[in-house]
């Protein structure tokens, strides 16, 4: 809602600064979005005309002009601009004139001749960015009068940003009655007076929909001049409410919804064929509309039809073939109230915004409805000339006003502050709101403009609104009762992100939607969850998981040449069946294991330097990794994650054929695990711990290159073997006296007892046992 | 006796001139070694007479300790200069980096969640969440907004099926704590939320925090102390200049839309704050008595009050970020500086 501060002071004149004004609309509730001079600052400019134009003599492009600024003596202007021609009529900044840009006029030689002033263009006066020449004003405009002060540029323009509660705000006459409300003073409301009709000639309305069309008024105006031209000063209220001018029945109608805020229609009479119907469309009916656009009807859309065919859209838009033109003498005025129900989202699906629907959408004042048909005929017969005829009105049921109690202590409990009875009967005045009062308690009538009110909550917020919520003090917390339970078998995602930290990765947040592509080649998920509305087709489907993410960041890295890159991610990813769920934690490490430092020969990072971060999350819990295939792996360097039997996540080498793709040039390492797998811990037991020292043994073996360490770790930590207390791979081997095909582990095997130190013969005994474990999986001792 | 005075002189001196341990041994051979001068010189003591015996041996046994008190000495300076050349030869350049992994960091969307959820958790507000595809319902009817409702238009929703859509805001968490628990109420739900906007200004994924105070005498006059108070706690600037303006959310009436202090300019009016002095931090109000119909909770004993504010436009403003996207980048460059 964009309007003339000066139109506004028209209705009602606080005593505030513009400042203060905006100020206390947006304190409100009402923000205002923007306020802005309507001209910059300039002085000294007068209306002037051009009586004579002299080539000058040494200058071919410029020319000397006599001017008339309204005093006895013409004035000697040198002008440079090829459309000055005599009798037009132009701003002259005068000298000592200061023009924006801090630009001084004085007199001044040009070519040798002596020159009083400047004729000046709208760019020069900083109204408009483009160069048109000289401002050419209208044949009327009084010679000799301030520029400012005849068009009326010390203005200000006030930008609402208008929440879409407030639809009662969306004319002139209703920011003025908030104004009142708010800042108190006379409302210098609009009288409207019925017209006298001339005839008694009505089109016959009837209403099909009548819960749709509340309220329908209608008149006939015959003989209008629609080719005259709309006064400046309506011009001026609409060019500075953001409405360009079309004809001045146009003007006219979408002057009065500026005013009053109620959206009017004119048809041209000569169009209608019979009467006038409000109806739903019929399936598939077509209708083209005012801005050009054809379209079809929909059966839940609400249509103003005449007996042969729609018209147009009922509070949206009108249609084109039925529009008043220059050429039209004989108008159907419409004025009606339509229910917000039947108008909303019917505007956006067709993907138009009208004033028109954007009011109806919201609710407009069905209690104005037949006085703003009065006040637009009224402007139509001053402006157009013509003769009205009687309004034919069809009524029906309008929307309930429902008396809302307001009870003095609910303001207390919901506020926080306490205002007495008297005090909440001062506000209620201020806001013009019918009510009584009984005791303490308050029956509020809602006026028909408001539609936002209907419980007593709505009334709380009003006086709220109107006491100023700065009034209302701020409440310092005080806590009191129970601690904030702290489970501690639940691990914090936080302590999670600390170990990613520590262990040098660096975290990320990556969209959550991709290209499908990205889910097919790294997910082998062609049945993503898809947007029906995707930013882009690079944002298309939501991921199933966070990889695609983490590759584009390496990407990104990559171009602006990092080369070591370790990055992790938490966040959702999705499935469509049934639109699972579920947040998943990932990493992705690229380059060197360790930084570049001096000391350390630089390794790649590889598949066991992920697979010890990866314990590390997951400690003191123990994983399972089993080699299985995933699509965006190496299929020899993959692995599923299990945890207690159950799979849990994904490690494995970036696939070559991706690398290729992404045109990565070394190798990365990924892993991805469900982060509710890791949240869960349990609560430390301690146990007693032995005094005796524990022995070392190392058992060191052959296998076939299919053996795998686990499968020797879990036979001997299956067996129960008496006093082993840990057991661990620290060695593998292959190469020379290994044999082809072969490798060699070392185990390392802890020996205690918690109740005496152990002999030769207990140790040797348990070894044995695992010797012939080992040999038993397919192991050859090494001596 | 003269000898006696002698051959310590003599020990003393040539003690003091060698530096090699191996070459003390030596000379320490000299005096004390099976033919050593004072080994010598007691063998002969019994060539004396017996009078004369004692006192000589005496003498002879004061010089043998001065000569061994002397090649201690002279033994434990050698031992010390020559662990001092040891060390001297072992010093490092202390000046060098430290070797092995270097830390990673935190996002500063991350690292703001923290800060907020730890604010709100001291006033013993706890954390909730929800889905981030939620069903129109929860996104929008629970939440006081039927469909076609024009506050619809306001969030430019992304679709995934005619029910479904990408939440919009943190508020429908709101609906499933309530559903599932019993008044009093205190959480937060910090989350990502999604809206099909982007530009400079907009990302089509960003993140909320929706708080949510239910109780029996919860009040507006609280709402303002609570979020005032987390403002100067975030900012950790106990002066910082707060202001509530009526607004309008159709599941909060009344409605407040909470600005604060430009924190750049201090209010005096600049590019960040559209030279307005205040910047627009967080929407808010008392919980619409029909929201807590819809969650059964009884509206006319519970009051409650209900904020979202956006943590991009905290990050930024804390940490003088100035474009919105660095944060979804991925680029370490950017990332690092919040380690």
């Amino acid at each position: 809602m964009k309007f003339s501060e000066k139109w506004l002071r028209s209705w009602i004149n606080p005593e505030l600064s513009s400042h203060a004004l905006a100020h206390s609309l947006t304190m409100a509730g009402l923000e205002v979005e923007a306020l802005e001079a309507v001209a910059p600052a300039f002085n000294n400019v007068v209306v002037a005309e051009v009586l004579e134009v002299i080539k000058h003599p040494d200058a071919d492009r410029l020319s000397v002009c006599h001017v008339n600024v309204g005093e006895a003596v013409s004035l000697n202007i040198v002008c440079g601009a090829p459309n000055v021609a005599v009798g037009m009529k132009v701003p002259c900044a005068r000298i000592g004139a200061v023009l924006p840009g801090e630009f001084v006029i004085k007199q001044a030689k040009v070519r040798n001749v002596d020159s009083f002033g400047m004729l000046c263009s709208a760019k020069e006066l900083g109204l408009t960015e483009e160069i048109q020449g000289l401002w050419s004003l209208p044949g009327d405009a009084p010679v000799g009068v301030g520029l400012r002060e005849y068009l009326e540029l010390n203005d200000m323009l006030f930008t609402l940003k208008l929440t879409p509660n407030r639809s009662d705000c969306l004319s002139m006459a209703g920011v003025a009655r908030e104004v009142a409300a708010i800042a108190g003073g006379a409302l210098n409301a609009l009288q409207v007076d019925p017209v006298q009709s001339s005839f008694a000639e009505t089109v016959t309305v009837s209403i099909d929909a009548p819960e749709a069309c509340r309220l329908y008024c209608g008149r006939i105006v015959r003989g209008v001049n629609s080719a005259v031209a709309t006064p400046s000063w309506m011009m001026r209220r609409l060019e500075r409410g953001g409405l360009r001018s079309i004809n001045a029945a146009v003007d006219i109608t979408n002057y009065v919804m500026l005013e009053l805020g109620q959206p009017l229609h004119a048809f041209d009479l000569a169009k209608l064929a019979g009467g006038i119907t409000v109806r739903y469309a019929r399936t598939d009916e077509e209708l083209v509309l005012l801005n050009g656009q054809n379209i079809i009807l929909q059966d839940d859309m609400l249509v103003v039809a005449d007996d042969r065919q729609s018209l147009a859209l009922a509070g949206i838009m009108g249609g084109i073939a039925s529009s008043v033109e220059t050429a039209t003498s004989d108008i159907f005025l419409e004025s009606a109230f339509f229910a917000p129900d039947a108008i909303v989202g019917k505007a956006r699906r067709l993907n138009i915004s009208t004033d028109s629907s954007y009011r109806f959408e919201r609710g407009v004042d069905f209690a104005a409805t037949r006085m703003a048909l009065e006040r637009a005929t009224q402007l139509l017969l001053e402006i157009c000339g013509g003769q009205a005829g009687a309004i034919s009105e069809v009524c029906g049921q309008l929307p309930a006003r429902n008396e809302i109690m307001l009870r003095t202590s609910r303001v207390k409990r919901v506020l926080g502050i306490v205002l007495g009875a008297a005090e909440i009967t001062a506000l209620l005045q201020r806001l013009q709101f019918k009510f009584e009062q009984q005791g303490d308690d308050f029956y509020v009538t809602p006026p028909s403009y408001r539609f936002d009110l209907s419980l007593e909550v709505d009334l709380i917020e009003e006086i709220a609104r109107l006491v100023g919520y700065d009034t209302i003090p701020a409440q310092p917390p005080q806590v009191v009762g129970m601690m904030v339970p702290q489970t501690e078998t639940q691990r914090p995602v936080s302590r999670l992100c600390q170990i990613m930290v520590a262990r040098d990765y660096q975290e990320t947040i990556n969209y959550a939607f991709l290209e499908a592509e990205v889910e097919r080649d790294l997910c082998a998920n062609a049945t993503p969850v898809t947007l029906k509305n995707p930013i882009s087709s690079q944002l298309a489907v939501m991921r199933s998981s966070l990889l695609g993410g983490l590759i584009g960041a390496l990407c990104i890295n990559l171009v602006r040449k990092q080369s070591r890159v370790r990055l992790f991610e938490i966040g959702m990813c999705f499935t469509r069946e049934g639109y699972t769920q579920r947040e998943q934690l990932a990493g992705l490490c690229y380059g060197t294991q360790l930084p570049e430092q001096w000391g350390e020969a630089a390794r790649s990072v590889d598949f066991y330097d992920v697979k010890a971060d990866i314990e590390a999350l997951f400690a003191p819990a123990l994983l399972n990794f089993v080699a299985r295939p995933h699509p965006a792996s190496h299929p020899g360097r993959s692995a599923q994650i299990l945890l207690h039997e159950r799979a849990v996540g994904w490690i494995g080498e970036l696939h070559p054929k991706w690398l290729q793709q992404y045109e990565i040039p070394r190798v990365v390492v990924w892993f991805e695990v469900e982060l509710n797998a890791l949240l869960s811990g349990d609560v430390p037991h301690a146990s007693e711990i032995s005094k005796f020292l524990p022995v070392r043994r190392d058992l060191a073996v052959i296998v076939d290159e299919s053996v795998t360490a686990q499968s020797l770790l879990d036979a001997m930590l299956g067996s129960n073997t008496p006093y082993v207390v840990e057991l661990a791979l620290f060695d593998q081997y292959r190469g020379e006296g290994v044999g082809d095909g072969k490798k060699s582990l070392a185990f390392r095997v802890l020996l205690q007892d918690t109740k005496k130190t152990l002999i030769d013969s207990e140790i040797e005994l348990s070894i044995a046992r695992l010797a012939e474990i080992l040999q038993q999986n397919g192991a050859q001792l090494r001596i | 006796m003269q000898e006696l005075e002698k051959i310590l002189d003599e020990a003393l001196q040539q003690f003091a001139a060698i530096d090699q341990a191996a070459e003390l041994e030596q000379v320490k051979a000299r005096y004390l070694g099976k033919e050593g001068r004072l080994t010598l010189l007691l063998k002969g003591l019994g060539k004396l007479s017996a009078e004369e015996r004692p006192a000589a041996g005496v003498r002879i046994n004061q010089v043998k300790q001065g000569v061994e008190s002397a090649l201690q000495q002279r033994r434990e300076a050698l031992q010390y200069s020559q662990l001092q050349l040891k060390l001297k030869a072992e010093a490092l350049d202390v000046t060098l980096p430290g070797r092995g992994l270097s830390c990673g960091g935190l996002h500063p969307i991350t690292r703001t969640l923290e800060r907020i959820e730890n604010l709100f958790h001291s006033l013993g507000f706890t954390v909730a969440s929800g889905p981030e595809i939620e069903s129109d319902f929860y996104n929008f009817t629970a939440l006081n907004i039927p469909e076609n409702h024009p506050a619809r238009a306001m969030h430019d929703t992304f679709y995934v099926d005619r029910k479904h859509v990408l939440r919009t805001h943190t508020s429908p968490v709101q609906i499933r704590y309530m559903e599932n628990n019993a008044p009093p109420l205190k959480i937060i739900a910090p989350g990502r939320v999604y809206r099909c906007d982007s530009d400079v200004t907009h990302s089509p994924m960003f993140h909320q925090v929706e708080g949510l105070w239910i109780d029996e005498d919860v009040n507006f006059s609280m709402l303002k102390g609570v979020l005032s108070n987390f403002m100067q706690c975030f900012f950790e600037r106990d002066d910082l200049q707060v202001r509530f303006r009526p607004s309008f959310f159709p599941f909060t009436e009344p409605s407040a839309e909470m600005d604060i202090q430009c924190v750049q300019c201090n209010g005096k009016g600049c590019r960040v704050c559209s030279r307005t002095g205040w910047l627009e931090v967080l929407g808010s109000g008392m919980v619409h008595p029909n929201v807590l119909q819809h969650v059964n909770i009884d509206n006319e004993k519970y009051l409650g009050f209900a904020f979202g504010l956006g943590v991009e436009r905290l990050a930024m403003l804390r940490y003088g970020v100035a474009d919105l996207r660095l944060f979804y980048e991925g680029d370490l460059q950017f990332l690092k500086q919040f380690n």
